[in-house]
């Protein structure tokens, strides 16, 4: 009887074990399922018609990521936006007078099958990268355009090592620094003064952005007042996150978790009559695409992401409109990022000069330099600079969720 | 004030592992065996009132019948399909092993069906919540009714085993089943009805846990099912009345760590416990002392 009830415990400890992962997995695919809301702004439409090359060469700009398999929903958005960029430009007169030739190859989101794509690419005499789209991948492929050294641009590769080469930038802000963004925009905007902070502690991205934030604060003119963690292993209830934070009199709670948990802890605040403003970051994005969701719980959470498909400004609005146009659908944070990253090269590229007919290498060394000196304004950010590290500057932006929809702030 | 909104929060998050539970330890408790997939049919049950509710638009009342009936259905098949062909394996391990097999072709189907993206449960309890000091203490419908819907299947469970007939043949294959078939005794169709009760209280649970926590996935059920098997043996794995307390006191220490210790360690807190328990009273607390038969 002992011997078969320790069996049973034993297995139970392995079956909470792959209960973690299953949960994990779940996060990861909910994650890539994630969709923008809709807008429907008159429409505005963009002549992309190509036009022949006039002069000799081209520029051939590769691009990476996952079309088909799990993560698909971010590859597709990147081929489709970098695409509609490129059309843009060329259409536009291309690059220092040379047209682009864009070529996107699927990775499935696996490294290997990355690496793979970027030999492909090679043979076809790619110049330049605009890639990979996942974070792991990135990571694989940033070791090979490192020893080649190829320039690298990634849109959305958001791990710290995905561009740990001087020769790779990036778009999008990096896990830790969204929680160094969201501690600014919270501290400079004067949103909250007692901060509480609900994390995973189990999750590197949501860690780590946590980190980060409570590193920021302590220049920013809020306190931290209450900061709570949960784990993989349980996260249904959040009563006494949620009330240690109401004990504690904060009166923003920052959640850089994904929109799953973030949507229970909604429910649980409204039961217990407790309402801060909840401050999230792009793990949040897609909260209100929760099947049956009451969005009215969500009503006025405000999320840091770079993007929000039904902001006012011109480009957006244009963007949105073309690319609704073109592929039928709402663009995501990821198609803004792709897009910004062809428009990224294209002005590194204008300011060293660089032409078709210089090898990767020169063109690499060209663009390094050139690409800490440009001033982007683009769609996830005005007046985007990089460093040498690879690294963004560039302002936060915000949405707050009104009446059901993300409203731009 | 704030340590009796932790005790109602712990009873609360209890009374859910409870329910669970209940269905576990009933399983074990006749079949000897562990049914892994327990928690996933909870899922099943929360899906299928998902889908009669918020899909269909029809009444809650109708979608809990639904789901008892598609997760008694489901019982039975596994029971047949995955269980039976083992149940005279030489080891206990092939149908433990079968069961975690079972647990993620379920949530796999799940996945394929109702894809990835969470879903928001609505709640299918009516009571209002009880507000008590002023409205600072809260306890919600879902927790009331939880605990009433816990406590009446108890007690009709240990009714039927000890007075019905079925119940008593129960309690003679659990006793011995070789002794029983030779009573006459159908022993298949004895653990079939077991199945069969125990995944209808696993529908009941899956609406009871989503009602609480409204946020369903195809992995939903599988964390708060290893808990609840957590809480049955904490109970006295078999012992009717030994889940619903296993399960309200898991409930509470969970809270408590999380509240007074560390958020991070609630776990570990939680397993600690279990350890102490099991190595002070080995069978759980209202668990029976059983001679190993020579």
């Amino acid at each position: 009887m002992k011997k078969f009830m320790s069996i049973a415990m034993t297995s139970a400890m392995v079956m909470s074990l792959f209960a973690g992962c299953g949960n994990t997995a779940a996060n990861g695919t909910a994650d890539t399922t994630e969709t923008a809301t809709g807008t429907d702004t008159a429409a505005e439409s963009t002549d992309a018609s190509e036009e022949t090359a006039a002069s000799g060469g081209v520029f051939k700009i590769g691009g990476i990521g996952p079309t088909t398999g799990g993560a698909a929903v971010y590859g597709m958005a990147v081929q489709n936006a970098a695409q509609l960029a490129v059309d843009e430009i060329n259409a536009a007169g291309g690059i220092n007078g040379y047209q682009i030739e864009f070529k996107f190859e699927d990775d499935e989101n696996d490294p290997e099958k990355s690496v793979n794509a970027y030999n492909t690419l090679k043979d076809w005499d790619m110049q330049m990268l605009m890639g990979t789209v996942t974070s792991g991948c990135c990571v694989a492929v940033v070791e090979k355009t490192s020893s080649d050294n190829m320039f690298q641009l990634t849109p959305s590769g958001s791990s710290v090592e995905a561009i740990q080469y001087d020769n790779a930038f990036r778009v999008c802000f990096s896990d830790p620094n969204q929680g160094m963004a969201s501690a600014k925009y919270i501290g400079e905007n004067g949103i909250g003064t007692k901060v509480a902070v609900i994390y995973d502690s189990s999750d590197i991205y949501s860690s780590g952005i946590y980190q980060k934030f409570v590193a920021e604060a302590a220049n920013q003119p809020f306190e931290i007042v209450s900061a709570e963690a949960f784990t993989a292993d349980s996260k249904t209830d959040f009563s006494v996150q949620l009330q240690k934070a109401k004990d504690s009199g904060a009166d923003l709670v920052f959640l850089p978790i994904y929109y799953t948990e973030a949507s229970l802890i909604l429910s649980q605040a409204a039961t217990m009559n407790y309402a801060p403003i909840f401050f999230g970051c792009d793990g949040l994005d897609g909260i209100l695409d929760v099947e049956n969701f009451d969005t009215s719980l969500a009503e006025g959470v405000m999320l840091l992401t770079p993007f929000a498909a039904d902001a006012q400004d011109e480009l957006t609005q244009k963007f949105v409109t073309s690319y609704k146009e073109k592929f039928g659908d709402t663009p995501n944070q990821f198609a803004a990022d792709a897009y910004d990253a062809i428009y990224a090269i294209k002005a590194a590229a204008e300011k060293a000069g660089v032409t078709p007919d210089m090898d990767v290498s020169a063109i690499c060394e060209a663009m390094k330099s050139s690409m800490t000196q440009i001033t982007l304004d683009g769609l996830t950010g005005v007046g985007m600079t990089w460093d040498a590290s690879g690294e963004p500057n560039k302002e936060p932006k915000a949405v707050k969720i009104e009446n059901g929809a993300y409203i731009a702030m | 004030m704030s340590f009796i909104s932790y005790l109602i929060n712990g009873i609360s998050l209890g009374s859910v592992y409870a329910i669970i539970a209940l269905g576990y330890t009933m399983v074990y408790g006749i079949a000897k065996m562990l049914n892994f997939a327990h928690g996933d049919v909870i899922m099943v049950g929360a899906f299928t009132v998902f889908t009669i509710v918020s899909t269909l638009g029809l009444p809650p009342a109708l979608g809990i019948l639904v789901a008892i009936i598609v997760c008694t259905v489901f019982g039975i098949t596994i029971e047949r399909v995955a269980y039976k062909p083992l149940r005279n394996a030489a080891s206990p391990l092939a149908v433990l092993i079968t069961a975690i097999g079972v647990s993620y072709l379920l949530q796999n189907l799940a996945l394929i069906i109702f894809g990835a993206n969470t879903k928001s449960f609505t709640s299918v309890v009516a009571v209002k919540p009880l507000k008590l000091a002023e409205g600072n203490l809260v306890i919600s419908g879902e927790t009331i009714v939880t605990i009433i819907v816990g406590i009446a299947v108890m007690i009709i469970l240990s009714l039927f085993i000890s007075k019905a007939k079925a119940g008593q043949a129960m309690l003679a294959v659990a006793e011995d089943k070789g002794a029983a078939q030779l009573m006459g005794i159908n022993v298949n169709k004895t653990i079939a009805l077991t199945f069969a009760i125990g995944s209808a209280l696993a529908a009941v649970a899956g609406v009871l846990l989503c009602s609480a926590y409204p946020s369903l996935t195809p992995y939903t059920g599988a964390m708060p099912g290893i808990k609840a098997f957590v809480a049955a043996v904490f109970g006295g794995i078999g012992s009717i009345p030994g889940a619903m307390i296993g399960g309200i006191l898991l409930g509470i220490i969970e809270i408590f760590g999380k509240a007074y210790i560390s958020s991070q360690m609630a776990d570990a807190i939680v397993f600690a416990v279990l350890i102490i328990v099991l190595l002070v009273k080995p069978t759980g607390i209202l668990g029976k002392k059983i001679q190993e038969k020579v």
